[in-house]
């Protein structure tokens, strides 16, 4: 079994239009949405929710009030600075290390772990998904990514499922991270402007340290010619392929507000024959087809 | 006064919005720029010279002359940065959350201060500004810390834009909290609505007035503005989409350079937000 991981960096630069795109070309495929934080593949793909289930992420604490005799220790101790002088925890600021509960004398800290978002398993017209929400301004969203990759996992080895194409989030922090681990590639969406260009560098560099295989796609080339031809000399110069470049085309905004893929949209256009062509050189790639890479298991 | 920009999904132009509203000031103020996986300000604002600062977390290191294999430490950690095998005490420092609270528990003091790099934070000055960043070190998965690190020049009187990370989870409300004002870039798609109806609860959640500012606003449909209507949320700004604005970003330029419409508009912009932020004042 293989997955593909499509990742940008920098937000917006198409990564679930293109995801969604291939999911309508892939055969044989398990689907999967790691941007638990702003989900949006489910807009293009309807998904028939088959299976719900609770996440349980870290534990935040919360001082009893009657039981607590006001000796202060807990806010000295607090790295996080998460206990106001009449002792009520900010849950924002409060890291779930627990180490107030640990110390409390009069043992007036509750500590337990709560629900802080849901996964689901999916039907949709291009097979099943498997996709999360991680609750407002919640915590631990690399742990929900690694669990919904694993359930990813599971079920497509069920269900005798080749590749799993995942819908990644912004950025190279923890639920990036935590999306390409042991992943058989990533493809890399970038736009053509220097905020794009930054961020590929960056993206590029964390497949690296992870020894992840990365392909570079440009999305809306013709918006700077120049800068898409730097792109590619930087594509090359990282040791990536390039496997495609897409015109800017309302078309892909127009699809999304009929809440359709690009190559269900128009299926006759030069646009989803692009598309097509790109998911081929994916599809083909030697990171998606050669036999004896398999996928690591995740680390925790 | 601190402004927020903000906004759910990523690309909305937070960047755009941040960069010429400050540059179409002329009071001195702090820009700072929070998304630290993806810093973007300085391709646009570029100061002659930068400082460089290092940035770093603690992380245990053990003492194995003085541990004595207890595990009190493991056992308090509830990020599993610490492991007894045998009567070896393993550190995975990646996993620390910082909490110092295996320094405290250990009876023998066996726990001593390491550190791990978070990131560096750079800070030039360009006009009438002070630029700031933190550049989140490539494999490091918390931000923030950084974050926190960026904000951390932020002087009581000071006027202060701060580019936040795209998203509703910690790092976004952790860039956001701290401000008078958010001000939500979005755009009119479905896309774009989804992920602001996520933001604005969140921003519900921290009680911080906030208004919109619709980038692309020609593209994709009316939902957004129903929306707005519909949550009484003010629309302060609308961006076109014109080929030959999404060039000026492309290449890194400004705005409110190219045009005095722009510098206008954004200077405007700021006189309003300042003005809605005093009316949530005098109403408190």
């Amino acid at each position: 079994m293989k997955e593909l991981v499509i990742i940008s960096g920098k937000g917006g630069t198409g990564k679930t239009s293109l995801s969604a795109a291939f999911a309508s070309l892939a055969d044989n495929h398990l689907l999967c949405d790691t941007d638990v934080d702003a989900a949006d593949l489910h807009l293009l793909l309807a998904p028939r929710i088959a299976e719900t289930h609770d996440f349980i992420g870290g534990s935040k604490a919360v001082i009893i009030a009657e039981d607590c005799s006001g000796c202060g220790l807990c806010k000295e101790l607090c790295c996080f600075s998460a206990i106001s002088d009449d002792f009520v925890v900010d849950t924002i600021d409060c890291e779930g290390c627990g180490v107030c509960r640990a110390f409390c004398p009069e043992e007036a800290i509750d500590f337990q772990p709560r629900k802080c978002g849901e996964w689901f398993v999916s039907s949709t017209r291009f097979g099943p998904l498997v996709h999360a929400r991680l609750g407002i301004s919640e915590e631990n969203s690399g742990k929900l990514v690694s669990l919904i990759r694993k359930e990813a996992q599971i079920r497509a080895e069920q269900s005798r499922l080749d590749l799993i194409v995942t819908d990644g989030p912004p950025g190279i922090g923890c639920p990036v991270i935590a999306s390409i681990s042991g992943a058989s590639a990533v493809l890399i969406v970038v736009e053509p402007t220097v905020s794009g260009l930054h961020d590929m560098q960056r993206v590029a560099e964390l497949a690296c340290h992870f020894r992840i295989p990365a392909m570079v796609c440009i999305n809306k080339y013709d918006l700077n010619e120049e800068m898409s031809s730097d792109i590619e000399n930087e594509t090359q110069r990282l040791g990536m392929q390039t496997v495609g470049r897409i015109p800017f085309d309302p078309a892909f905004t127009w699809a999304m507000v009929e809440g359709k893929t690009i190559v269900e949209f128009d299926p006759s256009s030069e646009l989803a024959e692009t598309v097509n062509s790109i998911w081929g050189t994916v599809r083909s790639s030697e990171f998606l087809t050669k036999q004896e890479a398999t996928i690591l298991p995740i680390i925790k | 006064m601190i402004i927020s920009v903000a906004s759910g999904k990523g690309g909305t132009g937070k960047t755009t919005v941040s960069v010429n509203l400050a540059a179409s000031l002329e009071t001195p103020l702090k820009l700072l720029d929070c998304d630290v996986e993806e810093p973007n300000v300085h391709l646009f604002i570029q100061p002659d010279e930068m400082v460089s600062r290092t940035e770093s977390t603690f992380v245990p290191v053990i003492d194995e002359q003085r541990c004595n294999g207890c595990r009190k430490c493991a056992d308090l950690c509830e990020f599993n940065a610490l492991a007894v095998i045998g009567e070896k005490v393993l550190v995975f420092p990646e996993l620390c959350h910082s909490c110092e609270g295996c320094r405290e528990i250990c009876p023998e003091q066996a726990v001593q201060a390491g550190s791990r790099e978070l990131g560096t934070i750079e800070t030039g000055s360009w006009q009438h500004v002070i630029m700031s960043y933190g550049r989140l070190r490539v494999g490091e998965a918390m931000s923030p810390p950084l974050i926190a690190r960026v904000q951390s020049i932020i002087d009581p009187d000071d006027l202060v834009i701060i580019d936040a990370p795209p998203g509703t989870s910690c790092p976004a409300i952790n860039a956001m909290k701290v401000s008078d004002f958010v001000l939500l870039v979005t755009e009119p798609t479905p896309f774009g609505l989804h992920d602001l109806v996520l933001t604005v609860e969140a921003v519900r959640q921290l009680e911080i007035p906030c208004g919109l500012v619709i980038n692309r606003a020609d593209i994709g449909n009316e939902e957004v503005y129903r929306y707005a209507r519909r949550e009484s949320l003010p629309i302060l700004m609308e961006i076109p989409f014109e080929r030959s604005i999404a060039e000026i970003y492309s290449r890194g330029g400004l705005l409110v350079e190219h045009s005095e419409e722009w510098r206008i508009r954004f200077s405007g912009l700021f006189d309003t937000i300042n003005d809605r932020a005093a009316l949530q004042e005098v109403g408190r």
